[in-house]
């Protein structure tokens, strides 16, 4: 497969997994700003998620003050915010487009017609419940970008690539996630917050589609140490940590080259930290920090893919 | 201007027998019903992506090309006599390019002017007896057929170097098979999906000589070429790399891509970016679209590109004059297909009675294509006309005249309903170990009133094209 061609499978399915993750993290932002609290708090945990998605600064020097209204436009609508989700979506379909032969017809169609639809829909003020209708939309047509992906894409090299984009992007966005979340639901750390706050780990698990995995593999009550390992280590979640790096791993493993002995050696250790990671020492050694190592090594395996496959100067 | 013939209906204004079965058909269609269909045609365009780019718009713009859901027919017997004519006429121009990069018979024989081959900028020195696979050198052309005031079809161009406009026959039919699917239960129509097959078993026909399994690769400009979306749908179809000049290189003297287990080989390019770009070594050195020593290993017969570089040389309006005397040259065949009457403004005769004439008169420019830099004699207005002649004294080689014709109507639905609208046909010829022609090929219709100009950035619109199979 041409290394351009695997570099927009790639960026075309990462930009997809990032829109659907922005809303994600936005829809968790809504419902918990829906719970009575202080002012300050929700906007204290707007900043702390332009901050994680490293957009603070952008929107500081555009819109000013953090408000949750702008924060939601910012991040959803803005056009001219290459971060927001309609800027993910676009370039999702440029990528797409670039590609469009290697595409199939279903997944194209798929992804032309998300964008259309984007355009063509009204935004204006949007009430709550039509920023959560939007929100909703843009997990749908992701759910269906990556349905159509499963079932008509032939398993070969762009099928790899694609995947590889959906996991890296799924496995920063959800340490990012977790990493703001606890930093708010826990600020002394997970074994100090003793008042457990019920609403607030449920929105998290909703955001990642955990909620009933949750209930599931548990059937216990909800305890912040159980919600890291569910989001972490566990193999069978489909959006945790541990299944993300699973995925990466066997992907690479399958488009191997002369040269990407080592991206595949740092992806395999990655995989087993997390395979043979214990949650009680994690939390130990700092929750905060393994999750920053989590993303430097996340950004590592990135770089290393894009030079050893995708870059157009091997020769 | 002359009466145009109707494909429809015949000069009592009887409906011709090939048409009934679909003038049954639209009777018994609600106008609601056609008004419904013709939204719907809309959107499965606009979904599939099926846009062409118009060069001065906004950058990025990305237009519909207007769709007609009446189709134009075809009689298996016209199709005959098209289909034979076609192949005659390639074959020869085939021999000509083949002949202008050898021995240059032709010019020798004193049949066509030495100046208008070697003097001409698309004649590329770079060719001269180079051996290329089958001595094709044309292996895809797109030649533009008219049909006069009496039906008769004239050829009134020939596109020999990167044809574009295949993909809407393919597309044009596929979404008049998903709208009236009864249309076609009722009416014998010749197949075209198989298109896509016989152009990769064609471009494979090619290959360097030695080479059993050839890699085919699709060479585009890239997303922001104006029929991109045809490179990609090609490319698709026929399950080859489209690739970009920087997905290319040489080494060695031989083509390789770039790919994700490291270099691959390519034995057969099918180009759609012109021989200017294709290398900047030996052509436009600030062209980024091609690739560096392309020619080089080109000619050393380590690949192959198709179309060949330098076919221009035979599609130039300056040339065209000359390609029934080509056929009657290297055929010993008279044309089965006539030209339009053509004055060669560089005569003195012949510009004499242009300027003579020039309201009366198409004149089109040698070098120009997409009906840019053209004069229509009776709907110019005086200055447009003074302005012509005054180019044309200035620079007679650079022009060419023709009598207006009267292109072939079709009804075509437009606000007002259904009207006459002028028409073309563009059939795709393609030549490797013989001549292939799938059936029909791409209708354009002009939409405006009266306009005789079918090309797509001047507001043109398609049909689908049927070949009757009896």
């Amino acid at each position: 497969m041409l290394s351009r061609t695997a570099d927009h499978l790639y960026w075309m399915s990462r930009y997809i997994e990032r829109a659907e993750n922005l809303a994600r993290m936005l829809q968790v932002n809504v419902r918990t700003s829906l719970l009575p609290r202080a002012a300050d708090e929700v906007d204290r945990s707007w900043a702390g998620t332009l901050a994680i998605i490293g957009q603070l600064e952008a929107y500081r020097e555009r819109c000013g003050p953090v408000s949750p209204d702008r924060v939601v436009k910012f991040l959803a609508f803005e056009a001219d915010n290459p971060g927001s989700i309609v800027s993910n979506l676009r370039l999702a379909r440029e990528n797409a487009r670039a590609v469009r032969g290697t595409l199939t017809s279903e997944l194209w169609e798929t992804l032309n017609s998300t964008w259309l639809d984007l355009t063509g829909r009204p935004r204006g003020d949007l009430t709550t419940d039509g920023l959560i209708d939007f929100l909703e939309w843009v997990k749908l047509r992701s759910h269906l970008a990556r349905g159509v992906t499963l079932g008509t894409m032939l398993r070969d090299e762009g099928f790899d690539f694609t995947r590889i984009g959906t996991f890296l992007e799924r496995a920063d966005n959800t340490a990012r996630i977790l990493d703001v979340q606890f930093r708010v639901l826990a600020p002394d750390g997970i074994r100090a917050s003793t008042a457990v706050d019920y609403y607030r780990y449920t929105a998290l698990l909703f955001s990642v589609s955990a909620f009933e995995i949750y209930r599931k593999v548990y059937r216990d009550r909800i305890t912040p140490e159980r919600v890291a390992e569910l989001l972490l280590l566990r193999a069978d979640t489909p959006r945790s940590l541990h299944r993300c790096v699973a995925e990466i791993d066997q992907h690479l493993q399958s488009v191997a080259n002369a040269q990407s002995g080592e991206t595949l050696r740092r992806a395999g250790e990655l995989h087993a930290l997390l395979r043979y990671g214990r949650i009680d020492l994690i939390v130990e050694e700092g929750f905060h920090e393994f999750l920053a190592d989590f993303l430097d090594r996340v950004a590592d395996l990135g770089r290393r893919i894009a030079r050893d496959f995708l870059a157009s100067t091997v020769s | 201007m002359p009466a145009a013939f109707d494909e429809m209906r015949d000069g009592d204004g009887r409906v011709r027998s090939h048409y009934r079965g679909f003038e049954r058909w639209l009777d018994g269609m609600p106008a609601a019903r056609i008004a419904e269909k013709r939204t719907e045609a809309d959107l499965l365009f606009r979904r599939v992506g099926i846009t062409f780019a118009v060069y001065g718009e906004e950058a990025g713009a990305e237009r519909l090309i207007p769709f007609d859901i009446v189709p134009r027919i075809i009689t298996a017997a016209e199709w005959r006599l098209l289909f034979q004519g076609l192949r005659q006429r390639v074959t020869a121009l085939n021999a000509f390019i083949a002949d202008i990069y050898h021995d240059q018979e032709i010019l020798k024989a004193g049949r066509v002017p030495p100046e208008q081959v070697l003097c001409n900028v698309q004649y590329r020195p770079e060719m001269q007896g180079i051996e290329v696979p089958g001595d094709i050198y044309a292996h895809i052309a797109g030649i533009d057929v008219i049909r006069a005031g009496e039906g008769e079809f004239m050829v009134l161009e020939d596109n020999l170097r990167v044809p574009s406009g295949v993909s809407y026959m393919l597309e044009d039919r596929k979404v008049m098979m998903r709208l009236f699917p009864e249309l076609f239960a009722s009416y014998a129509v010749e197949p075209v999906e198989h298109y896509p097959d016989i152009l990769l078993d064609n471009l494979r026909s090619v290959a360097p000589p030695g080479v059993s399994q050839p890699t085919v690769a699709l060479l585009t400009a890239g997303a922001a070429n104006s029929a991109y979306f045809e490179h990609a749908f090609l490319a698709q179809q026929m399950g080859i790399e489209l690739v970009e000049g920087q997905d290319l290189f040489v080494r060695d003297g031989y083509v390789y891509m770039r790919t994700t287990q490291g270099p691959r080989r390519v034995h057969v390019i099918y180009r759609r970016i012109d021989d200017d770009f294709l290398d900047p070594l030996a052509f436009r050195p600030d062209s980024m679209l091609g690739v560096p020593g392309l020619l080089a290993a080109y000619r050393a017969g380590n690949v192959t590109i198709a179309n060949a570089i330098g076919t221009g040389v035979a599609d130039d309006k300056s040339i065209y004059p000359y390609v029934p005397d080509m056929i009657r040259f290297y055929l010993g065949e008279e044309p089965l297909i006539a030209n339009v009457p053509t004055w060669i403004l560089r005569r003195e005769e012949d510009r004499a009675y242009a300027l003579a004439h020039l309201e009366e008169l198409v004149v089109k420019e040698v070098h120009g294509a997409g009906g840019y830099g053209m004069l229509i004699g009776p709907a110019a207005t005086r200055e447009e006309i003074e302005r012509f002649r005054g180019l044309i004294e200035a620079h007679p080689d650079r022009y060419i005249a023709q009598p207006t014709l009267a292109l072939s109507t079709c009804p075509t639905f437009v606000d007002a309903g259904l009207a006459p609208r002028h028409i073309d046909l563009r059939p795709f010829v393609l030549s490797g170990r013989d001549v292939r022609i799938v059936p029909g090929g791409l209708t354009r219709v002009a939409l405006r009133e009266g306009s005789l100009i079918v090309n797509s950035s001047q507001g043109g619109g398609t049909k689908d094209t049927w070949v009757l199979e009896t």
